[in-house]
């Protein structure tokens, strides 16, 4: 498999890998992604589909940073996450893969963490003076709008707004 | 507009800027372009999204596994069903469930119907947009029959919110298979009489040839899949690659093109519906055999039937768990990919085992493909902008989520 | 009296009767697509459902040539400038049909990204319910919208019109201070929503 190949050729380069599934998941070092992204490359894993974060806002690192691999001649995908800390940047991944340009913004503008090598680092969903990062945990899912919480005192049909279930 | 995310520094004479605004009627959904000119021919195109970000994945945060359904209804509007299908088995492949053989089945048949009524939204645009109004109406006289079948299936015309986590929501009625067959029987009609208009004509093979051609390798490097990444000829198609639903024991074809440009991609979309419908038939022959339950009889996972839940006690608590909290759900992630209408429709799920996901992310198939749009017409003529972006079939809602 | 002599070739009729008859059956809708509503618009022009039935074939996607605004599909904060401009650039008498949930009241997305009805920001006519609501449905809020003008007289709209434009003045106020039309347009709502207020026009 993929993880015995990376194990092998560049030992100490995946921290951690597990299986849950039938989906292979890899934890690298920050600093050794645009590595371990060249070895994939190399390796058949040509698609990068997907990137993504998750924010584990009462650990640290705080932030997981989610690639999702397809190797189109095998059929295999791997998952490989980087963990990082609140403000560390991630390497960007366009110059191999082009589909790491919008999905590297989107990841910039929902949570925060940038990319360094990206040609393009703006916000891509919400708009350029937006205050925040809407995915982030500690972000409320109003975004403050009073009108929607109902905290007015005349709330609207007079009933509070709540996602409560 | 006064102002937008980019500055432009003072442009020389002879080169404009003009917005194709996100209300504009050939923007299929909102989304913006901003074009730099010379005369007609297109210097940079950059694209602007975001203009249908609904904030989808935070409120999936805040709501339980089932009551997520209703907004992967609203993603890829045009076929609602498969995104139901796909979250479906995501859920499913975190829970490691089995969904009994006639869900299956119904599954395939109506995520079929859904990539058909697709391609025929996608088409129907393209050709609308480029002056073709009379192919639209015939398709959509044909997307009407579709409707009607949903709705018989689901109680809806568009948002079916059809799947349930184990299964579906109900079995089809009796009403159904008819109507299936006498739509078996109009679309072969309806695709060929859009055939005729379009296939061979020449404004359209002008308007569309050799336009937004893209190569393969370029194709797989932006991430593409789906009826573009086959039209540039990279035959992946998930329901071939890496089967789910039982896909491998169907027999179709893959259409796959050489070029990549505006025509390859709707002589793929075509086919795919010739293709559709040879599944359909299968699906439908299938589907009088096959009997049994749509429903997983998990009550952990799927609610009990009524008549149990005011009879026996076991039943009326699973009803109320599952309604009050939800599903027990493993701690863990997983990322689930069905081959939608536009490519490889992803979820990402992470879950640490309470009543609603940690994380969910959607990876929409449209989202990479678009990213690479200025590369499709860069030294094209404005017309061709039009062009490319009808055959991409950009939606909005799964691309902004 | 002299309309006996004149036959059947003149009819009388008071002023706003024969201009609310004109405008009412002859619609031309700007249909402002942004999601899964606008799919059900087309359904709605296609053949079975025909809306040119009620006059209102004529689709202009310039707000300079069209009186009906159907706002189809949900509106995001970051949408909400632009339908705000759309609206102020059409010339009277101008009608906002809010079709669907999602434009009526936010529908199923109560999140930070989606305006909570465009009501907040627009002058409306006529709601339209549903998710998405049936082609007939869309029609029978068109021909709502019917009845409505049949009855209109020429001052009605005035005061809306007049708290429109002052909105637009303060946004417009609000974008010299520097920030971007989407973020004057968002403050704007939730100070609105603050004080209790529903709307910022």
């Amino acid at each position: 498999m993929i993880i015995g190949r990376i194990e092998e050729a560049k030992p100490g380069l995946v921290l951690d890998h597990h299986a849950f599934r039938g989906d292979s998941t890899a934890v690298a070092l920050p600093e050794r992604l645009l590595e371990l992204a060249a070895f994939l490359f190399e390796e058949g894993f040509q698609q990068l589909l997907d990137v993504t974060a998750v924010d584990w806002y009462e650990r640290d690192p705080r932030f997981d940073v989610v690639y999702h691999f397809l190797n189109l001649t095998t059929q295999d995908r791997l998952r490989v996450k980087i963990r990082l800390r609140e403000g560390q940047a991630a390497p960007s991944l366009t110059g191999r893969f082009h589909s790491a340009d919008w999905s590297e913004r989107e990841v910039f503008d929902l949570f925060g963490i940038p990319f360094t090598g990206h040609p393009n680092l703006e916000r891509l969903l919400m708009w350029r003076d937006f205050p925040g990062h809407p995915l982030r945990k500690d972000f409320p899912l109003d975004g403050g709008d009073a009108f929607c919480t109902g905290d007015t005192g005349t709330s609207y049909a007079g009933r509070p707004c709540s996602m409560e279930l | 507009m006064a102002s937008t995310t980019h500055s432009f520094e003072r442009l020389d004479d002879h080169r404009m800027v003009v917005n194709l605004g996100p209300s504009h009627p050939a923007t299929h959904g909102t989304l913006r372009i901003i074009l730099e000119l010379e005369g007609e021919y297109v210097l940079r195109a950059t694209p602007e999204i975001g203009y249908l970000h609904r904030g989808v994945e935070k409120l999936g945060e805040n709501l339980s596994y089932a009551q997520f359904v209703p907004l992967t209804d609203r993603l890829n509007y045009c076929s609602s069903l498969m995104n139901n299908v796909g979250y479906a088995q995501a859920v499913e492949k975190l829970l490691d469930l089995r969904i009994p053989p006639r869900a299956e089945l119904i599954r395939v048949l109506v995520s079929e119907l859904a990539r058909i009524g697709d391609h025929i939204i996608c088409i129907g645009a393209n050709a609308v947009d480029l002056g073709a109004y009379s192919a639209f109406l015939y398709l959509f006289k044909e997307r009407e029959t579709l409707y009607d079948l949903f709705d018989l299936a689901a109680g809806q015309r568009m948002h079916t919110s059809f799947t349930r986590i184990g299964g579906l929501f109900r079995d089809l009625p009796e009403p159904f298979m008819p109507l299936l067959r006498q739509f078996q029987e109009s679309m072969p009609r309806a695709i060929d009489e859009m055939e005729r208009l379009l296939t061979r004509n020449p404004i359209w093979v002008d308007r569309t040839k050799g336009v937004g051609g893209i190569s393969a390798e370029q194709a797989i490097s932006w991430g593409y899949t789906g009826p573009c990444l086959r039209a540039a000829g990279v035959p992946q198609d998930l329901r071939k690659a890496q089967p789910y639903l039982g896909y491998d024991s169907y027999d179709f074809d893959i259409p796959v093109g050489t070029t990549g440009d505006v025509y390859d991609r709707y002589v793929v979309r075509t086919e795919e519906r010739r293709q559709g419908l040879r599944i359909v038939d299968q699906c439908a022959r299938r589907l009088e055999e096959v009997g049994g339950p749509v429903l997983v009889e998990d009550y952990k996972v799927a609610l009990p039937p009524k008549d149990k839940v005011y009879t026996r006690m076991e039943s009326l608590i699973h009803h109320f768990k599952l309604v009050m909290h939800g599903i027990e759900m493993p701690v863990g992630e997983v990322y689930s990919a069905t081959e939608a209408a536009n490519g490889e429709l992803g979820f990402y799920l992470v879950s640490d085992g309470a009543k609603s996901p940690y994380r969910i992310h959607v990876r929409p198939p449209c989202f990479p493909i678009f990213s690479s749009f200025s590369r499709l017409v860069e030294g094209r003529l404005v017309a061709d902008v039009i062009s490319v972006l009808g055959s991409l079939n950009i939606i909005a809602g799964e691309l902004d989520r | 009296m002299a309309e006996n002599l004149l036959d059947d070739c003149v009819m009388t009729t008071r002023l706003d009767a024969v201009l609310n008859w004109g405008r009412r059956n002859s619609l031309w809708p700007l249909p402002f697509g942004t999601a899964c509503c606008a799919i059900e618009f087309m359904s709605m022009m296609a053949s079975r459902y025909d809306f040119s039935r009620f006059g209102a074939e004529a689709l202009r996607f310039s707000p300079r040539q069209s009186d009906l605004l159907l706002v189809l599909g949900t509106v995001t904060h970051k949408q909400a400038p632009v339908l705000r401009q759309i609206y102020a650039q059409m010339a009277e008498p101008k009608w906002v049909i809010s079709v669907g949930a999602c434009a009526s009241s936010g529908g199923i997305y109560r999140t930070y990204a989606t305006l909570q009805g465009i009501d907040r920001v627009i002058p409306v006519d006529v709601y339209v319910p549903g998710c998405p609501p049936r082609p007939e449905t869309i029609i029978l809020g068109a021909m709502k919208l019917q009845e409505k003008i049949t009855k209109e007289s020429f001052r009605d709209r005035k005061e809306h019109l007049e708290a429109f434009y002052r909105s637009w003045d303060e946004q417009q106020a609000r974008q010299a201070q520097g920030r971007t039309e989407f973020q004057a347009v968002r403050d704007m709502v939730v100070e609105a929503g603050e004080t209790g207020q529903q709307r910022i026009w």
